[in-house]
């Protein structure tokens, strides 16, 4: 599914240094869970994303393997510390191998 | 109505069929469980799991996990099809232990979080949800 997958990310553009700030992401993905049925009977093959990361300056704040079990249209929310200035890349893993990708930038202030 | 021989058989394959189902469901938990930890023993307390007592969509369940000085937290719902949900790996800039997300529930169950401490301990919190609608279509 590489039609129609938009990340949104809430995160904020100013933190004090060593600021412990709340990001929310969001992206839009059906989430198939490979359990359910098409109207002739046949299992609907599995289609999820199955990783999603969070990195600011090249370091991890979070790394989630999912399973079938996480809903449609995955959502996370979780704390990260910022030490400095620099720009925060959340990547998430399709099973068909599509990489999506967005960045945030976060200010000193 | 009179059972014949035949009936009873397989009546009473039907009963075992239908409580050994359950069980092997929960054995892909335990299977689970076991290989995150290793086959150590899961102690109690210093992890918190924030799971509504009623969902009514089964779909879409609301839940929350936290572990102060966690290194990855696992959840587990025992009773899907498949047991396992996520894993939460935190990373020298996480904030705090936690995190929230929203999980698919085929039905009533446990679901579990098991959090592996930096020290390479367990702690273990379970959560019984009552599902109104189940969410693995079918």
């Amino acid at each position: 599914m590489a039609s129609g997958v938009k990340p949104r990310v809430k995160a904020p553009k100013k933190a004090a240094a060593g600021e412990t700030v709340t990001i929310k992401t969001l992206i839009s993905h059906k989430m198939e869970s490979g359990q359910r049925k098409d109207g002739d009977g046949n299992v609907i093959p599995r289609s999820i994303i199955h990783r999603f990361t969070c990195d600011f300056n090249g370091q991890n704040v979070i790394d989630v393997n999912m399973e079938a079990a996480i809903s449609t249209n995955p959502y996370f929310q979780f704390e990260a510390m910022i030490p400095e200035a620099g720009d925060m890349v959340f990547t998430w893993y399709d099973d068909d191998g599509d990489v999506y990708s967005t960045t945030k930038s976060v200010a000193i202030g | 109505m009179e059972f014949s021989r035949r009936d009873t058989l397989v009546l009473g394959l039907g009963a075992a069929v239908a409580t050994v189902l359950p069980l092997r469901a929960f054995a892909a938990a335990d299977e689970a469980i076991a290989t995150f930890t290793g086959g150590a023993e899961a102690g109690a307390g210093g992890i918190t799991l924030t799971a509504p007592e009623i969902a009514e969509n089964g779909n879409t369940v609301p839940i929350e996990v936290s572990a102060p000085g966690a290194v990855s937290i696992i959840v587990l719902a025992g009773g899907n099809p498949t047991p396992g949900v996520a894993t939460f790996n935190f990373g020298p800039l996480a904030g705090d232990q936690s995190a929230s997300t929203r999980i698919r529930l085929a039905g009533t169950q446990d679901v579990i979080a098991i959090a592996k401490m930096a020290d390479g301990s367990f702690v273990k919190a379970a959560s019984t949800v009552k599902v109104t609608i189940g969410g693995c279509g079918g």
